[in-house]
């Protein structure tokens, strides 16, 4: 692998940069007025219960210190759990109860600990630690997903979730997202998580990466990554496609995961998706989405929407 | 559409600030770039005379008023115990000293500064013409006049071409018994000035210095001055040389030179030098009379000059992050965090900068994750690290003034507010992403913030942002014009150094 890429190469195949999605997509496709729909995952969770599309269940928030306190009582009869910020970014402040011991809380990667250290971590959220500003913040406690066992089979804790690009109400690319030892158990590819591309014509992987190099088995559980194909495709891609018509965000990448009973939910969504899901697939977004650009009026029904795209040739 | 738009402002804004910095240059002769030196002459008049015994003394000396040529931006008087004051009237300058009594020989000083000027604005209005003195000429003397007037006029088409034969024919070999006839008792100059005047030319006698360098006891030579299609112009006496500005120096016209009540004797002597002097000191000298004079940061009080030769750094600063965050991709902890860094660096320089805001980030840092253990809430767990900021500044004034380093003081400049959240930032990325992220941002903010003050301490940088503040106009348009770059960032290409090899 050659150590830098040259202008021209990137540019025939269409990657997209960072100047280019900010300038010609992000600002011309997404009104910044629809920004608090989707960085407040509130919002977005009871956004997508209006609409009708699957999220985890939401056990209740937190928007008070002094509700902190109740923190105890709130959580009685819950076993397994998430506490997250409502404006985090980037997987920031995410807590990941999976079980209790007693007192003790198991978090996801095996350490207990005390009631007193999640009131402190309520209490960082409501502070805005988390936040995109360090804005005070509400603290959300939602249902732990049970991840769909043969995709958790490839990841190392965590939760595998697939990224799906939305582009006015068109999926133009995915990727499954595999948290690493490296990633501790995140599933952000710039921590270190596995980013295999998924080809969105017969669900299966196409090409993987972690660390910006290509690799073919995943480091931690020894999976090959080329054997993965995601179950029930088409139901994930409506649900994406029906965020657009949900937000009306012309660019958004909607975070899905596959819980192993309640199918695909909508985990977050997000107006500035990163670029690494064109290294995940090998593919520059830029044809995909021009492709799309051409489109006069956009069909307001995501199934059809669905089909056009799979009629491309992109794949 | 919009394209267009924006490129229509973009290059607006560039040719404005372009205009503006060459009108105000072209007005205030302000240079583009620092340290030019322009030659300026520095003349000084010497008057001595004998004061009469017990009588009050009244000296008044004729001083350039109009200087066609040249622009007179600074005058002194030097004369111990005497009182002086400038006097105007309508056709001259005089300068007078006055002492109640005074005994021996006494010299009195007065100096002035003059630049050369570009424009020759001066010369155009009419001014005054001097009442012509009247000389009374014997009847072959009045032949000869006749004589060379014919001739010139013969030779001349205009006021201008007669002035100059009429010059050069008292030269001439061939006129010799008529002019020196004329000139047995009379000086030349003045038998030419009233035969001109007689003539029906407008002119006058003007007395001006020939400019030498470093010559002394010299006296004042009179020059033909003649209005001619609304403009005066000098001619030498003897040469009927034109166009004589460079090099000489209209002292005065008409009137006397030196005029004195109780005293006697009295003598007046030049001598001169020329100087070099910084081009941008001589244009403040003299900014005062335009409308970039009016609207310059030159016409602040020194305290807030100060502040704005640092404010008006700061377009540049700002335009090196965008350049470094949309082109080459550096990620820093804070958008404009390095630029204010680098202010700082302005006054501490950069290398016990670069040490002690090192210094500082890390001791803060040691502090912070001893805070995060005690489980505050944000806003008072900032406040803390503000303060031990400050804490951590004022010990390292103290140790480093006791161990003799003057950059002590200096570290107060740190903006404290914004360490401090690098402080609280860097912290949460530590114990977020780790300590690679955190020296990646914390070495890209570095890195921007030493390129931002190599910039902004440069003394073109720093002389033009400061006297030309229209410029800034060009940076902002880079600015703009860097907001529509779709262009791929220089770390891309390693970012997607994968897709190389296709």
């Amino acid at each position: 692998m050659s150590f830098l890429a040259s202008f021209k190469t990137l540019k025939s195949l269409g990657i997209l940069g960072m100047n280019a999605r900010n300038v010609n997509y992000i600002s011309k496709y997404n009104d910044r007025k629809l920004y608090p729909l989707v960085d407040d995952k509130l919002k977005t969770k009871l956004l997508a219960q209006r609409a009708g599309i699957n999220t985890p269940k939401l056990f209740f928030t937190l928007s008070r210190q002094h509700d902190v306190a109740e923190l105890q009582e709130r959580l009685r009869g819950l076993d397994a759990f998430v506490l997250k910020p409502s404006r985090g970014s980037g997987g920031k402040g995410i807590l990941v109860v999976k079980s209790r011991e007693k007192d003790e809380f198991i978090k996801s990667n095996g350490e207990s600990v005390s009631i007193e250290v999640l009131m402190r971590h309520v209490t960082n959220i409501l502070a805005g630690l988390y936040s995109l500003s360090g804005t005070p913040d509400v603290a959300i406690c939602e249902d732990l997903i049970v991840a769909d066992s043969l995709l958790k089979s490839y990841s190392y804790e965590g939760v595998p979730d697939i990224r799906i690009i939305v582009f006015r109400g068109y999926p133009v690319m995915a990727m499954l997202r595999l948290a690493t030892k490296l990633s501790d158990g995140k599933a952000n590819l710039h921590q270190g998580a596995v980013g295999v591309g998924i080809n969105l014509k017969n669900a299966k992987a196409s090409h993987a990466v972690m660390e910006q190099s290509k690799v073919i088995v995943h480091p931690d559980t020894k999976n090959r990554l080329s054997e993965i194909e995601i179950a029930n495709w088409r139901e994930l891609l409506e649900l994406a496609c029906k965020c657009y018509e949900m937000t009306h965000l012309g660019y958004l990448g909607a975070d899905i995961v596959i819980d192993q009973n309640r199918g695909p939910m909508l985990l977050e969504l997000n107006a500035r998706p990163g670029l690494s899901i064109q290294v995940a697939n090998a593919t520059g977004l830029i044809p995909r989405l021009q492709e799309i650009e051409k489109i006069k009026e956009i069909d307001p029904n995501p199934t059809n929407r669905i089909d056009f795209v799979l009629k491309q040739n992109w794949f | 559409m919009i394209r267009y738009t924006f490129y229509f402002i973009i290059t607006a804004l560039i040719a404005l600030a372009c205009f503006i910095a060459y009108e105000r240059h072209y007005h205030t002769q302000i240079p583009f770039v620092p340290g030019e030196s322009k030659s300026v002459w520095l003349i000084e008049a010497k008057v001595e005379f004998y004061p009469e015994k017990k009588t009050p003394i009244l000296v008044s000396l004729n001083i350039p008023d109009k200087t066609p040529g040249y622009k007179l931006f600074f005058e002194q008087s030097s004369s111990a115990g005497y009182g002086f004051s400038l006097v105007h009237d309508e056709t001259q300058k005089r300068a007078q000293w006055s002492i109640r009594e005074a005994s021996s020989k006494q010299t009195l000083f007065y100096k002035i500064q003059i630049a050369q000027e570009q424009s020759d604005s001066t010369s155009d209005d009419f001014g005054y013409l001097p009442k012509q003195p009247h000389i009374i000429w014997t009847k072959a003397e009045e032949l000869a006049k006749q004589d060379l007037l014919q001739k010139a006029l013969a030779r001349s088409s205009n006021d201008e071409t007669l002035t100059r034969e009429l010059i050069k024919l008292f030269s001439s070999v061939s006129m010799q018994e008529s002019s020196s006839l004329l000139l047995s008792n009379k000086t030349r100059v003045d038998v030419i000035n009233a035969i001109l005047n007689e003539a029906g030319v407008k002119s006058r006698v003007a007395m001006g210095l020939l400019l030498e360098d470093a010559r002394r006891n010299q006296s004042l030579t009179p020059m033909i001055e003649i209005y001619h299609q609304n403009k005066w112009m000098l001619f030498d006496a003897k040469t009927a040389r034109q166009n004589i500005e460079k090099d000489f120096f209209l002292w005065h016209r008409g009137g006397s030179l030196i005029e004195i009540v109780g005293g006697s004797n009295a003598t007046v002597s030049f001598s001169m030098v020329e100087q070099n002097m910084p081009a941008l000191e001589l244009a403040m000298a003299h900014y005062d009379d335009s409308v970039f004079g009016l609207f310059s940061i030159h016409s602040l009080p020194i305290e807030e000059q100060s502040i704005f030769k640092m404010l008006l750094l700061l377009p540049m600063g700002a335009l090196i992050t965008v350049l470094m965050r949309l082109l080459i991709g550096i990620r820093t902890s804070g958008t404009f965090m390095p630029v204010l860094i680098a202010m700082a660096f302005l006054q501490t320089t950069l290398i016990p900068g670069l040490i002690t805001f090192i210094m500082i980030v890390a001791v803060g840092l040691m502090i912070r994750s001893y805070l995060s253990h005690l489980n505050l809430l944000l806003v008072s767990r900032i406040a803390t690290t503000i303060i031990i900021v400050i804490f951590i500044i004022v010990t390292a004034s103290i140790v480093g003034h006791n161990l003799g380093f003057n950059t002590g003081m200096t570290v107060a400049v740190f903006p404290i507010i914004i360490l401090a959240w690098t402080i609280e930032r860097m912290s949460i990325l530590w114990e977020e992403d780790g300590a690679k992220e955190v020296l990646i941002q914390g070495f890209g903010s570095l890195f921007v913030a030493t390129i931002a003050y190599l910039v902004m301490q440069s003394t073109l940088v720093g002389h033009l942002s400061f006297n030309f503040p229209e410029l800034n106009l060009i940076v902002l348009a880079l600015m703009m014009l860097m907001g529509r770059y779709t262009g791929y960032r220089l770390f891309e290409l390693y970012r997607f150094r994968e897709f190389g090899d296709n």
